[in-house]
């Protein structure tokens, strides 16, 4: 950040004015919005609440059906994205570069892939997973739904940190006479722990935030799933359902927002933590 | 197994995985356009622009009113959130104290990761009724802009600033060197080599705003209708698909697939534009 001269001309006044006015805006929404949530939910989310079933149709009882499907789905949807996004991202950072036309391929595909609307991406999981496959409504659906909207994010970041390792790591390995897949798996990849959890992390909030995309491939069903074929119903579509279609849920409503917000903000203040650490260089002396 | 040996087979295998993310998108269209097809072969075009009304069991197809109504809320949250999304971003960099900046650089990084479901759901609870209070219903097209701005202006703030932060430092420090005042160097120095990074950006947001559901689908109020003013509550294409798939049968669900392709299409089409810009930025 670079600090400007200050003056006091007066279009300098309009526009100081104008941004605090739209920077205090966004502020206000913002303590409102959390203020609302947290007194509204605050109070309801006791151990009680996180560990018992829901009682007719989620106006009183818990969320404990909610929270191990979403347990699931995130699980799920990382065992089968993170081994394709790490080798994805391997062979993208060091089997090609920016300008060859397979790799621009693969990266406008990447783009693509990110911003395909997520209904849109639930119309597929319905259309693939759930009818073509057979899977029924079912978590391992939802979950494998999830993992396409997350593998972009994941080879993205995962390529970036594997690029920011220094190119004398390669060479002198290679001098050494390492094997390509020494250098890799013994070198690179270490190097790049730190990278690849940011990654993960960044996902679990992604797929935690998602709920359009699991409407139709994991379903609704309320009760404890028991096993990843049963349908599951993830906190979002928990929030989405009470305020929607429960007249008198909206307490539960409140409830279930609030311990979303409070496991997406646990998350934030990981990857915070995380992204510091590489930024301090996590390359320097080790 | 030979070390030359292993390394050509992992080149093989990575590359493998590799096509994974190409497939998936090939099958992502696929689906979408065989199970469009249906319709498309059945339907002339002109009865999605010129039909009645919407009643798919009956085979009206009258999609227009859920395309102006996806446009109308993309829009108007874009109108919204672009200019207090940039002002934000000159505010962060330029003019607040770093103590405000960096409270505020936290506050917009946890505002961009809250679930769009959490926004819709306090449409619902706080913004419905207020303007409930103004012009009943309440839940409208105004309901919906209001919660979607909500729902891109923390990521454009970031976007706005990080391209800010990233014009050329050289350029700033020769114009405090020749005595320029800041209003001019943030708007004839910054603001134009910006330009085109805010537009990208601007862009891509807009393609996720089209693609967002069940927020706009909480607080629209869903009535198939073109509307007449902001208060008139209306239908997008994404949340029709949410209300009806699943119910739909046979040619309906063909329909639905339809408008997921037409979304597909209109995202695709963001996305061509801001991957030309960038090329064209490369060849400058």
């Amino acid at each position: 950040m670079i600090r400007l001269p200050t003056n006091h001309s007066f279009p300098d006044r309009l526009l100081k004015f104008f941004s605090w006015f739209c920077g205090l805006l966004l502020l206000f929404f913002f303590i409102y919005l959390f203020s609302d949530i947290a007194q509204q939910g605050f109070s309801q989310v006791t151990f009680k609440f996180l560990v018992t079933e829901p009682l007719s149709a989620g106006r009183a009882g818990g969320i404990a059906p909610m929270l191990v499907s979403t347990l699931l789905l995130l699980t799920l949807c990382l065992l089968v994205s993170l081994p394709i996004g790490i080798a994805s991202a391997i062979y993208l950072a060091e089997y090609t570069d920016e300008t060859q036309w397979f790799s621009r391929i693969i990266q406008t595909n990447l783009n693509v892939l990110a911003s395909v609307p997520s209904i849109v991406m639930g119309l597929f999981g319905y259309a693939f997973f759930v009818v073509a496959l057979g899977l029924g409504f079912s978590i391992l659906a939802g979950a494998l739904t999830l993992a396409c909207m997350v593998l972009p994010l994941l080879i993205r970041n995962i390529e970036d940190s594997l690029r920011n390792i220094p190119d004398e790591y390669r060479i002198n390995a290679t001098a050494l006479g390492l094997s390509r897949f020494r250098t890799i798996f013994q070198i690179l990849l270490p190097m790049a722990t730190r990278g690849i959890l940011l990654a993960v992390i960044l996902s679990i909030g992604r797929a935690m935030a998602e709920t359009a995309a699991l409407l139709y491939t994991s379903g609704y069903v309320s009760r404890m799933p028991e096993s990843v074929l049963d349908s599951g119903r993830s906190l979002s579509v928990h929030i989405f359902d009470l305020s929607m279609n429960v007249p008198g849920g909206e307490q539960n409503a409140y409830a279930s927002a609030f311990t979303l917000i409070v496991l997406l903000l646990m998350i934030n203040i990981i990857t915070l933590g995380l992204s510091r650490k590489i930024q301090k260089g996590a390359f320097s002396e080790r | 197994m030979s070390p030359l040996k292993r390394d050509r087979y992992l080149h093989l295998v990575l590359k493998f995985f590799a096509c994974i993310s190409i497939v998936s998108l090939f099958f992502v269209i696929f689906f979408l356009v065989t199970e469009s097809w249906r319709i498309i072969e059945s339907t002339p075009a002109s009865k999605y622009i010129l039909d009645d009304a919407w009643h798919p069991t009956e085979g009206e197809f009258f999609l227009l009113p859920m395309i102006i109504g996806s446009l109308l809320v993309m829009i108007g949250a874009m109108l919204l959130s672009i200019p207090v999304g940039i002002f934000t971003a000159i505010l962060w960099q330029f003019y607040a104290p770093s103590w405000f900046s960096s409270i505020l650089e936290r506050i917009v990084e946890v505002l961009s990761g809250i679930p769009s479901v959490v926004y819709g759901f306090w449409g619902i609870m706080i913004i419905v009724p207020l303007l409930g209070k103004f012009q009943a219903p309440g839940t409208s097209l105004l309901a919906g802009i209001i919660v979607l701005t909500l729902i891109v202006l923390p990521t454009i703030t970031l976007v706005a600033n990080s391209i800010f932060q990233q014009v050329n430092k050289l350029h700033i420090q020769n114009a405090i060197a020749l005595g320029l005042s800041r209003f001019t160097i943030i708007c004839h120095i910054i603001f134009p080599q910006a330009k085109r990074g805010l537009l990208t950006g601007v862009i891509l947001q807009a393609g996720r705003a089209i693609g967002e559901t069940l927020a706009v689908l909480m607080v629209c109020g869903n009535v198939v209708q073109i509307p007449g003013s902001v208060f008139e509550p209306v239908r997008t294409l994404t949340s029709n698909i949410a209300l009806e798939m699943a119910y739909a049968m046979d040619i309906h669900r063909s329909a639905l697939f339809l408008s997921g392709l037409v979304l597909m299409i209109v995202v695709f089409m963001l996305i061509l534009m801001t991957e030309r810009m960038k090329n064209r930025e490369n060849a400058l």
